[in-house]
């Protein structure tokens, strides 16, 4: 029984999921690979899992590859 | 949680980050003319980030400027202060954007508090079918799993993580406003909301109100 999909999936935890102090350490280089069009998830697969489930620190990556995107044109 | 990913080893600077960082490292009149130039840049990312967040605040005009300001002077103090952790990973531009994106966050937080939209004096559970999408032809079921949620709070969690999932789940405060309320890290908070979020699916899963396959709901 699935009655909430929604939370459902708000309690999945996925175990690669690096945490905050991690992820954020690396944010500007992934930024710049995103900003870049690389796939982020081949190369910090824990990273792009954080970012997915945690909303503060994927904000910080939209706000900082919304800059760098800003900055290129 | 998972190791760290790895990292990738350090790269030789690029001709632009190496500028920046001659230029901080240097002193006098041509100091400052890079500290004024990176101060400009980091009040434009500043003001175009909180314009970014703003339509989600109730924060406008003069208000989000000056924390836009604030965390772009915040962002400059904590750049000089750690050009020693420049790994050069990174164009240095793009390391510096990451901590005025930071104090963007933590300003933010504290200003929930100024005028907080919500109470924590009393749960409303009632609220979270809402903010769970709960299909209102299914209100018994609901109302079933919704009393085994509160029952694996209650019975699974520990103080710490009841605490966090209470705060950011039931009362909706924002994780980066709570960190500021408890005097923690990002991280800490994040932590015990992750561990509380496996207790309970594994309780609700147990109890025949999940199902099983931890990678159903991440499929469906």
């Amino acid at each position: 029984m699935t009655g909430w999909p929604q939370l459902d999936r708000f309690l999945h935890t996925d175990p690669q999921d690096v945490g905050c102090t991690d992820a954020l350490d690396v944010l500007h280089v992934c930024a710049e690979l995103a900003a870049a069009g690389h796939p982020v998830e081949q190369q910090y697969p824990g990273v792009v899992a954080h970012l997915q489930a945690c909303g503060p620190c994927g904000d910080d990556f939209d706000g900082l590859l919304a800059a760098l995107r800003d900055e290129a044109v | 949680m998972g190791a760290a990913d790895p990292g990738t080893t350090t790269p030789r600077l690029d001709p632009d980050s190496a500028e920046w960082l001659r230029g901080l490292a240097g002193a006098g009149p041509p100091r400052d003319a890079v500290l004024a130039r990176l101060h400009a840049m980091l009040v434009r990312i500043a003001r175009r980030e909180a314009a970014r967040r703003g339509p989600r605040l109730r924060l406008a005009g003069p208000e989000l400027d000056d924390l836009a300001d604030q965390a772009a002077a915040d962002a400059l103090l904590a750049i000089t202060g750690k050009l020693g952790q420049f790994r050069g990973d990174s164009r240095f531009t793009t390391w510096a954007y990451k901590f005025v994106i930071f104090e963007i966050s933590a300003k933010i937080g504290r200003h929930f508090w100024r005028n907080p939209a919500v109470s924590l004096d009393a749960e409303d559970w009632d609220r979270l079918p809402a903010r769970f999408g709960l299909d209102p032809a299914q209100e018994a079921e609901a109302r079933d799993l919704l009393a085994a949620l509160r029952r694996a709070v209650d019975e699974e969690l520990t103080a710490r993580q009841r605490q966090v999932f209470v705060s950011l789940v039931v009362h909706g405060v924002p994780l980066d406003a709570l960190v500021i309320e408890l005097g923690s890290s990002r991280g800490a908070i994040y932590k015990a909301l992750f561990d509380a979020r496996r207790k309970l699916r594994a309780s609700l899963a147990a109890n025949g109100y999940l199902d099983d396959d931890p990678d159903r709901a991440r499929r469906s």
